[in-house]
């Protein structure tokens, strides 16, 4: 294809991106940033899924695209706003296990692995995208992972959560020539439960206990 | 069709719980839903036991031996539990903070719903949502008491099991990818085992580990085990039975699918990280028996140990040791699922769960601390119960193909398990009690559960009806037998 060195070299520029906002979820200090970051890592996410939809002319990813944007940048922040607002409007620094810097550190350690995991599988097909999003969507999962790791409080965990799951399908879209229409579904059906459970059950813990530091409960462990 | 009727009926039953007539009638019509689901189910399950071949194995729906199997123990559970939560759930909301039933029977049924799909569904994608959904829909089953522990309870079981079944799609992903490269056979598991020859053992590997591991949280493998013990104590009673009997066991059921798609791939051996894992689990289970205190929880580790046990005789291999980890299935379903209605009656009478504040049991609440004693013995292993000899079943076919090691340490570590569990049942049974405790009166309903569910307790360690041990065998050759 004609325009496949142009597509490629914007959708590694892409990557950068989108592995940039995972890194700006993991260090952030206030749970509206995170938010805010979440978003752009979607629309990153996108604009990956309309660069290769362009380059492989699949309908199938101009769709996991128009899924994402609906579901990702508009349901989500909109569920969480409803479910959980006070949460995501106060401003306030988000309470962590580490500081910024060691988490930091941790991350680049978790990009290297990443990098690690995902070498063997790219020596033995060769897809055409898949060096730059795999490695890239794989990262964006573990820092995701890790960010749900260091964070004490309920919203900011499940934007890691979400997080991871931007990963897999930044990974994903590269990797599976035509997903398949379930996989759309997946998508679309998924995520947006996940926010609407997580966020009620939020809520209710709030309502409850008058805090979502669900670091802090720890009433039930090993003696 | 049947398969069809299956996952609609939940369905309607879950429709009907919201209806204003639900407020009165949600607790007879789940039953009567889980009834008739549980008539069709054994039916399917008789016929792939008479046929050895899958019920129906289209594009959208199937039902192969191992299917059956598990289609059957989900529908028995479910069954069982909507009998127990009618008088169960009614003294909670009495006693507790919550004003209705609506909503738990409303989810109840989805609950069940997702779990009866996961055999079901022919599309290794759709079924990936089916088992997404049993933790999303179940969130608030655990959290429904709606005390502090409960909904911390619940908060780790959402983030971590959800977390392991994004891991997970990463894995179906890379699997659909070798699949493609292996030329276009449909993502079914069906068609999975015929493409794996021929798949890049770099994608099938890596697409196990993350299978492995991510769905190995939600059933509770050590070390990503940490939030069961909590959401398996914190739930009511009836949902514990639920998410321990069946929930595990169902997405154990994935994992085992795997191993015929590995084991047919050339120069992959799944074996070893079956028994790394399983014996691991059991190790870590049997320690945390001697000190636990809740009794709910001693019996969620027990969780834990027998899902290590399964995934220990599947790794061992062979037709015997298949056998014995699918006789092991069905005796965890029906066990554990006692266990957890003996515990809920026993917190209905007592007011706790803690193993120090029931002592006597026996002289104040003669049933609970019958059916406490009987599940505990099933459980933990003791003759003449179905564990006994799965477990015995599973020791000889590792013997016979000489992996003597993986076997002695099994059975150490079950040996401690079965003093173990029974030392604290024994002091909450036939300790001398500090205080005179004044039993509550027990509902109808839970007592005909209790009734119910220990006729097959009881006879399926004696007895194996013949279309029963079909099932087994169809089932353990689906797993590469």
């Amino acid at each position: 294809m004609a325009g496949t060195p142009v597509l490629s070299a914007l959708d590694a520029l892409t990557g950068a991106l989108f592995l940039l906002t995972a890194l700006g979820v993991v260090a952030t200090r206030q749970v509206l940033a995170s938010l805010q970051l979440f978003i752009a890592q979607s629309l990153l996410l996108t604009l990956s899924a309309v660069l290769l939809g362009i380059a492989r002319g699949s309908i199938h990813l101009f769709a996991v695209a128009a899924i994402t944007i609906a579901t990702k940048t508009l349901l989500i922040p909109w569920l969480l706003r409803y479910t959980v607002s006070a949460e995501v409007y106060r401003t306030r620094e988000i309470e962590r296990v580490l500081n910024i810097p060691s988490s930091l550190l941790i991350a680049a350690v978790l990009i290297v692995l990443a990098y690690v995991v995902a070498n063997p599988l790219l020596g033995v097909v060769e897809v055409p995208f898949a060096q730059i999003n795999l490695p890239l969507g794989i990262a964006a999962m573990f820092l995701g992972a890790f960010t749900i790791a260091v964070r004490r409080e309920a919203v900011p965990q499940l934007l890691g959560l979400l997080a991871v799951e931007n990963g897999v399908f930044f990974a994903g879209i590269a990797i599976v020539p035509n997903l398949p229409v379930i996989a759309e579904l997946a998508a679309a059906v998924d995520v947006p439960v996940v926010a609407l459970v997580v966020g009620m059950l939020t809520r209710r813990i709030h309502a409850r206990l008058g805090t979502t530091a669900v670091g802090q409960l720890a009433s039930l462990r090993e003696q | 069709m049947v398969l069809a009727g299956i996952l609609i009926i939940p369905l309607l039953a879950s429709g009907f719980a919201l209806l204003p007539l639900g407020r009165r009638f949600a607790p007879p019509i789940t039953l009567l839903a889980s009834a008739v689901v549980l008539g069709l189910a054994t039916a399917i399950a008789a016929e792939v036991a008479r046929t050895g071949k899958a019920a129906a194995s289209g594009e959208w729906l199937t039902c192969d031996g191992l299917g059956a199997l598990v289609l059957l123990l989900v529908a028995f559970v479910s069954f069982t539990a909507a009998l127990f939560s009618w008088g169960y759930i009614a003294e909670s909301v009495k006693r507790g903070r919550r004003k209705s039933i609506q909503p738990y029977y409303a989810l109840y049924n989805l609950f069940v719903l997702s779990m009866l799909s996961v055999p079901l569904l022919a599309n290794v994608a759709l079924m990936w949502i089916a088992v997404e959904l049993t933790t999303l829909l179940s969130a608030f089953l655990v959290g429904f008491e709606d005390t502090p522990e409960a909904l911390e309870a619940a908060w780790k079981y959402v983030i971590l099991t959800t977390l392991g079944a994004v891991l997970a799609l990463l894995g179906f992903l890379i699997l659909y990818w070798g699949s493609r490269v292996a030329g276009l056979e449909p993502f079914t598991w069906v068609g999975l085992v015929a493409a794996a020859p021929r798949m890049p053992p770099a994608l099938l590997w890596p697409a196990f580990l993350f299978i492995l591991v991510g769905f190995g949280t939600k059933v509770g493998l050590v070390p990503m085990h940490t939030w069961l013990p909590d959401a398996h104590s914190q739930a009511p009673a009836s949902i514990c039975a639920l998410l321990s009997g069946v929930e595990t066991t169902t997405v154990l059921y994935v994992i085992l699918r795997l191993f015929p798609v590995v084991g047919v791939a050339p120069g992959l051996d799944a074996r070893p990280w079956f028994i790394g894992f399983g014996l691991l689990s059991v190790a870590v289970a049997t320690l945390l028996f001697i000190h636990v205190r809740d009794f709910k929880r001693m019996f969620a580790f027990s969780t834990v140990e027998h899902m290590g046990i399964i995934l220990v005789a599947a790794g061992l291999g062979g037709a015997d040791a298949h056998l014995g980890a699918a006789y092991q299935m069905v005796a965890h379903s029906v066990g554990k699922s006692f266990c957890f209605f003996a515990a809920g009656v026993t917190v209905l009478g007592v007011g706790s769960q803690d193993i120090g504040a029931v002592r006597g049991l026996v002289r104040s609440s003669p049933l609970a601390a019958l059916a406490l004693l009987a599940g505990s013995f099933a459980i933990a292993g003791a003759p003449p119960f179905a564990v006994f000899v799965s477990e015995f079943m599973i020791f000889k076919a590792g013997l016979a193909s000489g992996q003597y090691l993986v076997v002695a340490l099994l059975a150490v570590l079950v040996v401690i398990a079965f003093c173990a569990v029974m030392l604290h049942v024994n002091r909450m049974v036939f300790g001398v009690a500090e205080r005179e405790i004044r039993p509550a009166a027990l509902p109808y309903s839970c007592k005909a559960t209790l009734a119910l569910a220990a006729i097959p307790l009881v006879v399926i360690g004696i007895y194996v009806p013949t279309p029963l041990y079909d099932l087994l065998k169809a089932a353990a050759s689906a797993m590469g037998g």
